[in-house]
Order: C-alpha cells, then structure tokens, then sequence
C-alpha cells in the first residue's frame, strides 16, 4: 500500500523534473539577439562562435537541443564552462556538499527556533514569550536576510571578534571550525524560515489545541503540556510539514544572496558568478542541480505527511 | 435500595463579564445525582447545559467564571475548590465524559488502543503493555467486533457508531463512579443511537456507574433516564423522575418540550406544537420569570418576579407561578413562594 | 460585498489602515520624489563625505558625500516599482492564464497546471536571477523577471476559484439558461475571483520588494547610479567599519515597507472575509 503510494508520489514527480528541466533549458530563449554573440560578446572570432554554437547544440531546433542536454544531462554530463572550460559538474558537486551543509544548519535553526518560539507562545499565551514569539514571527519575514547578515558581522564578527566574518570550513575538515562559521550564515539563512514556522505552527497549534480531541484529552486528565505534545503537536504540524518542505527551496534560493556576502563557495555563489560572467552552461547546471534537489525534498515531505496522517490514503 | 449521594451541584452560578454586562450561562443550579442513576439534563442549545456539565469536569474556557457560593460536592469534595492537580486526578479516573461528536473527539492521527490506554496509564500504575490489554478487554466490553484487530486502526476507519463505542470504552477505562455523557447520540444515525443508549443503559446496570446524560432529545431522556433536570436560559425549571416529567409535566416549558415530540407523546396532532418565539438574549434576559417571553400562560407577575425552584404536590420541583394541570390548562394550584413575595 | 463595506472594514483594522496611508505615500513619493529631494541625490561632494546625521543633511552623508535621505526617498521608486510588476504581470498573464484552465478543463488545465507546477518548483530567488541572467542584466529585466516569478501563483488561485465558483448551482443554472462562456466568466467567475487576489496582491508587493533588493543587492538589478535600497546596502557594506547607520536605513525602509504590505494583507483578508468579525 504505502510503496504504490511512493509510486503514484514518483508518476507525480517525473513529469514535474521533466518540465522544470525543460523551463531551466528554454532560459537561453530569453537571451535577446543570437545568444552565442551575447554569451562571447561582439569581438569574438568566428570560429569560436561556430565552436560555441555547435557545443550549445544550437544549430539544431530547440527541442532537439533540449532531449541532447537531457540525454546529457542524465548521464551526469551538463557540459563545459563556457568562461573556465571546466566540466560543470565536477564544480556543481564540488560546491553541492557546501551548500548543503549551510542550507541544512539553517533548517534545523527554523524548524527548531519555530517550534520552541510557537509552543512556548501557545503554552504561556500573553506572557513575554509570547509577545517575543508573536513580534518576531511578524518581523522575521520582513527582514531582508542580506540585512540581517551584515548586522550579525557588524556585531558578532567586527565588534566582538567571535566569530569569522567570512569564510567556510566543512564539517569533515574542522567540525569546531564549521560551527563558528556557519553560524552567522545559518541565522541569517534561517530567520525568515524561524518566523514563518513560528507564524505557521502557532496559528495551526492555536486551532488544534480548541480541536474537540483535546478537550477529550484533557477529560482523561492529561496535563496541559502533555495535551500539547503527544495531542496537539502531531496534529498542528501536519499543515507545518508542507511548509518546511516549501521553506527548503527557498533557503536553497536564499543561499545566492548569503553566500555572496559571507563569502561561502557553495552554489549559490556559483549561479551569481556565472550570471556575472555569462557563462550560461554553468548557470544551466547549477539551478538544475538545485531545482532536482527542491523536488527531492519535496518528494520526501509528501511521505513525511504521509507518515505523520493515518488518513492519507495511500 | 438505599439511595447514596455521589454529586451534588449546589448554587452553581457562572459568568462571562462582556462589555455589554454580564452573561450567566449558568445562573444558581442546584442538583444532585445519586449512585448508579442515570440523570438526565434537557435543554436547548444554549440553556447552559453543557457549561454545567462542564462545570463538574473543570473543563470550562477561562472565560467563565465561577460565583464564590458555587460549590460541587464530589467525595465530600468540593471539585471548584480542587487544585488543577487534584482536579486532574479525579478527570478520566472518577468522572468520566463522553462527547457529542465522536468524528472530532478522538484524536485522528493515534490509533484507539493508544488513546484507550493513556487514561489508564494517567491513572494506575500499570506499564503501557497491560493497559493496551485492557483496552483490548473494553473494546470487547462495549461490543466492538474483532477487536484484537481494531486496537490498532485509527478513527477514520471506524464508523461513527463503533467511534461511539471506543468513546465510551475510553469513559470506562478508569472504572469512574460517574460518566458526563454529552449529547452522546446526536450525531449518529438513527438506528446506531438506540444501540448506543442500549449500551449506556447496560453498562450501567452492570457496574453501577451514574450517568449524567445530556441532551435535547426528549426519545432519548424516555428511553434511559432515570430522573430529569430540564434547563432554561441558566436555570432548572423543572426536576422530577422521568415517569413524573413525562406523565405530568408541570412547566409551560416542559410541556412545550414534550409537544415537539409527536411520537412520543399523546395522539397524532395535525401540526407540531413548537414552543412559539426564540430564546431571549442572554444580555437582555426578562426581568422576572426568563420564559415569559414565549409563555402562552404568562401574567404580569410572571413579568416582574422570577419564580424559584420549589417542591410541588405531585412530586416534581418546579419553578413556575403557575404550573400546569393534568389537561394543560394553566393550574390555579401557585406555589408556596407567593407567601414570600 | 460591495467595495464600501470592504473599505469601510479595511480602514477600520488600525494596522491594515496606517500601512494602506504608509503604502500610498510611498507610491506618491515615488512619482514625485525626483521634485522634492532636499539635495541632488547623485550630486556627489567631496568635502562632505560621510556626515553625522544635521539639520541639513537629516540622514548625513555617504562616502562619496551624496544626502542619505535624498538616496533613500529616490529608492522608493525601484522598491514600488518591483511590487507593481509582480501585480500587474501576474494580473496580465497568470489570471487569465489560470481562468482559462480552469474553465475549460481537460488537457489544456493538465499542460498548464503542469506548466505552473514546474514554475513553482523553482526557488523564487533563483528563477528572478536565471530570468535576469538571460534577459541580460539590469533593473528593467529585473522587474520583469519578478513579474515573471510571480505569475504561477495567481494563475494556481485564478484556477482554484474558478474550479469552485464553476460547479457552483447558481453558474450551472446561468449556463443552463444560455449565458456564454464571456458573459459567466464577468458575471460570475471574475467577481469570485477578486477577494483572493487582491489579498495575494499586498503579498506580492512585500515579497517583490524583498527580491528587488536581494537582485540589486547582487548587482543584478539597479545599476549604479540608479538607485534602490537594495544597492545603497550593497555600497554601503564597504564602509561597514566606519559608519554602519548607512546599513540601517535603507534597511528600515525595506522591512517597513514589507512590513505594511503583510499588514495590509492580512488586513484585507479578515475585511473580505465573509465571516468578518471586527478586530
């Protein structure tokens, strides 16, 4: 039962990567005029654009261009830097693990700040907590994370010197090291997702906690906090779970701002550089890599759901 | 049989401060209810029937407030003075409750064995283990089929009747001395609710466990009650056993109720005979007796003064001027209260 | 519900009200902003480098001596800009889009909402900088590419509804009575349709403003000397250590404006409720 669920969630999917491959391929559409004469500019030489030109497939009608990059693409093969010549994936991957690494801190920052700022908030309603709770719920989301960034360095990195200002170290290299530097990117990354799981699971906890179930509970003689964990909590998150996995793409999105200004090489840096220098190859590779991970992630939420709510019928 | 005290409601009053005044959703009820009876409480929507019954679980929202001459005697114990601790021994464990709506009731993401098994587990040092086998042994006990099987299954693949019934197997989990069971037939169908009621009325024989049994449905008072309470606006207006009530009903109100029952009651009649008017606004409640405004039988004094609860002849409490003869007239009988006003 | 109650009810929610008069001044301010700046906003004065907020120079100065205040009253124009386009494109392209889908159902809802889901999928942020990164970088592409953000969204709503207020008794019996396809989609899908987007609208505008600046703030959107909010962080990050109130400013600015599109949002969401409970 649950695996013909998996499959009908993957017949889902499937499509889903095919179009969204196809929508990252069509962006070279977009590019005004011939896009080899834009991608090298005016004074390169004519064999170098008849070179480029073949290398983009673009002699051929775009739909066979886009099945030849698929092909490619499938076989782990997404082409060559046109700025550097270097294999796209190699530097794709190389940065993958960085990325990674930062967007998952940044989760486990949202998902666990905004499940204590809305369980407390809900457990002591009107007291500081929760006013705190309610404040940065409503502040978070409009906080412009490359904002928020800067004054974390101003104060953490320049004032107080605990932290480096830029810079990364891999988990495997210098776990101590990785904490001190993924700190300040991970909140910065992750305030706006700590505000939305706030705002989300407060409100869905505050609707699940007048459900009819708890006050069932509660005739049994349950304490409240155990009325909120094992009745509530499961209840409320169900709605949260779609949420998180929403916020996932959208830390991965965010990562091009923040790892710009912490100076992080992880993808996010990549797709702007490659944006800087025009190098549409591995623009192409770096949001496809990104966007198979948010279907990923996605995938796995609807099974997460899926575990959480006895009713889904699989 | 020697009729031993379990509850008693005395001069409960609650109020709900508003910025228009006061609303009383419970204004100074006083009632009692015996070991192993069943007692039923009728009212309308909004009568204060469930604030009453709520009152006895202290499962009120914090809105509601409780006058200081409120008391609950349970035990020799006065459950509004009980701390939340206390209180929370007593839920579940002594005083039990079953809802309206077993659909919302139960908790849709445990399965009913967890949810059965956690109110013993609250309240008898027994592991996890062997309060699932107790679950087990309710299940069977209110007449869940293959039980073994469904201790696993969650609400949603239950019916409503079999929700019911976990409901209930949940309520007896403890052994409790008292069910509150709230409008526990409401939402079932039709076939389903006498099954329901039969169970309620079986359970109890057995155990000797009293019930309270809230409801509006008068079939439903017939068929299980042993005494009645009937509510209006807050307060009781008629109490009596339910031969009593249902023979003789003495309160406009009452006998209102029973005319809108056309199965149960006396021969066919061409058109229902539903009690004229609405309920009033609890912010704007008459200044005498709270029914006047759709008493057929009303006078000016019932205008002015509110009646009280008083012992009539024919064995029912009453709180009525004038309550009514056999034939529905309106009675020359008043009651002894006058002397007093 | 007519436009009067609804406005009646927005202006009565206090929050929704003060940043509707917030939003509406930021609108003028940035048609008129270029006639009323105390100074000339690029006019650049060496011998006034990095001031201490005064009475001539509210704000003070930046490193090239330029008034913050004026900078930042000229910024406006980018951040109300940006959110008009992620509403009006959306408005232009996915509404239409998404009535028509769902209207007519069939395989022409399941290649579009196919479409849309694949949209979606991509994280807003990187889709803006792809869509920037072709169309060649600079702010009008920039605007652009949010609108271009922003279209699944309403064309997923404009369907929803569509899909609800069509199976509606009232539009069977209009169809059964021989209305057009023309005449229910303005009588009764479009009306139905509003409420929704007009709330997903204040949104937009929050959000978009939020994208511009990260855009501008990457050099992907406003170019030097124009001028958003957005870049006037990004330049005012290289004199972090000497005057770090050039960062808070033009960061107020955003949240405040953020903030009062999220506030009018939630205000009109509760106003076109039609269980509307006052606040």
């Amino acid at each position: 039962m649950f695996l013909k669920y998996l499959a009908r969630r993957l017949l889902y999917v499937i499509p889903l990567l095919f179009i969204t491959t196809l929508i990252v391929f069509s962006f070279i559409l977009l590019i005004p005029g011939d896009p080899v004469l834009a991608l090298l500019g005016e004074n390169a030489t004519p064999e170098k654009v008849a070179q480029l030109r073949q290398q983009l497939g673009l002699d051929q009608p775009i739909i066979m261009q886009y099945f030849d990059w698929l092909k490619n693409a499938l076989q782990g093969d997404l082409g060559r830097s046109i700025f550097t010549g270097q294999l796209v994936e190699e530097a794709v991957f190389s940065r993958l693990t960085v990325t990674f690494q930062l967007v998952v801190a940044a989760m486990v920052i949202s998902v666990v700040g905004g499940m204590f700022f809305a369980i407390t908030s809900i457990y002591y309603p009107n007291s500081w907590m929760d006013y705190v709770a309610r404040f940065f719920g409503t502040l978070g989301t409009a906080i412009p994370n490359f904002w928020l960034a800067m004054l974390l360095v101003l104060f953490f990195s320049l004032k107080l010197g605990w932290v480096p200002a830029t810079g990364f170290t891999s988990i495997n290299d210098n776990p101590v090291d990785f904490l001190k530097g993924i700190l300040l990117p991970a909140i910065s990354l992750g305030a706006m997702g700590t505000a939305q799981i706030t705002r989300h699971l407060r409100s869905s906890l505050m609707e699940v906690m007048n459900a009819d179930y708890v006050r069932t509970a509660y005739s049994k003689g349950v304490k409240r906090w155990r009325a909120i964990f094992n009745h509530g909590l499961q209840n409320a998150m169900l709605p949260v779970v779609t949420t998180i996995g929403i916020l996932f793409g959208n830390l991965l999105g965010a990562t091009v701002v923040i790892e710009t200004v912490f100076a992080i090489p992880g993808m996010g840096q990549l797709a702007v550089n490659s944006i800087l220098q025009r190098d549409f190859t591995m623009l192409q590779g770096v949001v496809l890599v990104m966007i198979v991970l948010v279907i990923i992630i996605n995938f796995i939420t609807d099974i997460v759901y899926a575990i959480l709510d006895p009713r889904i019928e699989y | 049989m020697k009729e031993e005290l379990l509850l008693e409601v005395k001069n409960l009053e609650t109020f709900i401060p508003t910025p228009k005044g006061q609303i009383k959703p419970v204004n100074d009820v006083s009632f009692s209810i015996n070991k192993g009876e069943i007692v039923a409480l009728v009212g309308e929507s909004g009568s204060g029937k469930s604030v009453t019954s709520l009152s006895i679980m202290g499962l009120n929202a914090s809105a509601i407030q409780y006058r200081p001459e409120s008391s609950i005697f349970f035990n020799d114990k006065d459950l509004l003075k009980l701390k939340e601790k206390e209180m929370r021994k007593i839920r579940g464990n002594n005083i039990a409750m079953i809802f309206q709506d077993p659909m919302f009731s139960l908790n849709p993401v445990h399965p009913i064995g967890r949810q059965i098994a956690e109110s013993i587990v609250l309240h008898k040092k027994v592991k996890y283990k062997d309060a699932l086998v107790t679950a087990l042994e309710l299940l069977n006990k209110v007449g869940i089929p293959d039980a073994k099987r469904r201790l696993n299954d969650y609400p949603h693949q239950l019916s409503g009747g079999m929700r019911q019934r976990v409901m209930i197997a949940m309520a007896l989990a403890c052994d409790p001395k008292l069910i509150i069971a709230d409008e526990p037939t409401t939402a079932l169908d039709v076939t389903i609710q006498a099954q329901i009621l039969n169970l309620l009325h079986k359970l109890q024989k057995e155990s000797g466990i009293a019930i309270l049994l809230i409801t509006h449905d008068l079939g439903v008072v017939a068929e299980t009650a042993d005494r009645v309470l009937v509510m209006y606006c807050g307060k009781i207006v008629e109490e009596g056993t339910v031969e009593d009530i249902f023979e003789n009903p003495l309160h406009p109100y009452t006998r209102g109720l029973m005319a809108s029952v056309p199965e149960l009651y006396g021969p066919t009649k061409e058109k229902l005979d539903a009690i004229p008017g609405v309920v009033p606004n609890p912010l704007e409640l008459p200044k005498g007796c709270n029914f006047v405004t759709r008493c057929s039988y009303a006078t000016e004094k019932c205008s002015q003064n509110a009646p009280t609860l008083l012992k009539h002849p024919s064995g029912n409490r009453v709180s009525c001027w004038y309550p009514l003869e056999k034939e529905g007239e309106r009675g020359h009988y008043e009651t002894a209260a006058t002397s007093f006003s | 519900m007519s436009f009067g109650t609804v406005f009646k009810r927005l202006m009565a929610e206090r929050l929704a009200f003060f940043s509707f008069i917030f939003l509406m001044v930021l609108v003028i301010l940035s048609i008129i902003a270029p006639f009323i700046v105390p100074y000339d906003p690029l006019k650049q004065d060496l011998m006034k480098v990095m001031l201490s907020p005064s009475a001539q120079h509210w704000l003070g100065t930046d490193e090239l001596g330029r008034d913050i205040f004026s900078r930042l009253l000229m910024g406006t124009k980018a951040a109300i800009q940006a959110g008009l386009f992620a509403i009006l494109i959306p408005l232009c392209i996915g509404v239409p889009m998404g009535i028509l889908s769902g209207y007519l159902g069939g395989v022409v809802d399941d290649i579009f909402m196919r479409i849309v889901d694949g949209i979606i999928a991509i994280p807003a942020i990187l889709l803006a900088l792809g869509i920037t990164g072709a169309l060649g970088i600079s702010l009008w592409n920039a605007m652009i590419a949010i609108g271009i953000v922003f279209t699944p969204q309403f064309a997923r709503l404009a369907r929803g509804q569509t899909l609800q207020v069509r199976s509606e008794p009232y539009v069977e019996a209009a169809k059964i009575s021989g209305a057009g396809a023309g005449w229910i989609m303005l009588k009764h899908i479009i009306p139905n349709i509003a409420p929704p987007i007009v709330v997903q609208a204040s949104f937009n505008l929050s959000f978009a403003i939020l994208v511009e600046a990260s855009l501008s703030f990457l050099g992907m959107g406003a170019q030097s000397p124009q001028i958003s909010w957005g870049n006037m962080i990004q330049q005012a990050y290289s004199m972090i250590n000497m005057n770090a109130w050039m960062i808070v400013y033009p960061g107020l600015a955003i949240i405040l404006t953020v903030l009062a599109g999220n506030f009018l949002g939630d205000g009109l969401r509760a106003a076109l409720d039609p269980k509307y409970k006052k606040a």
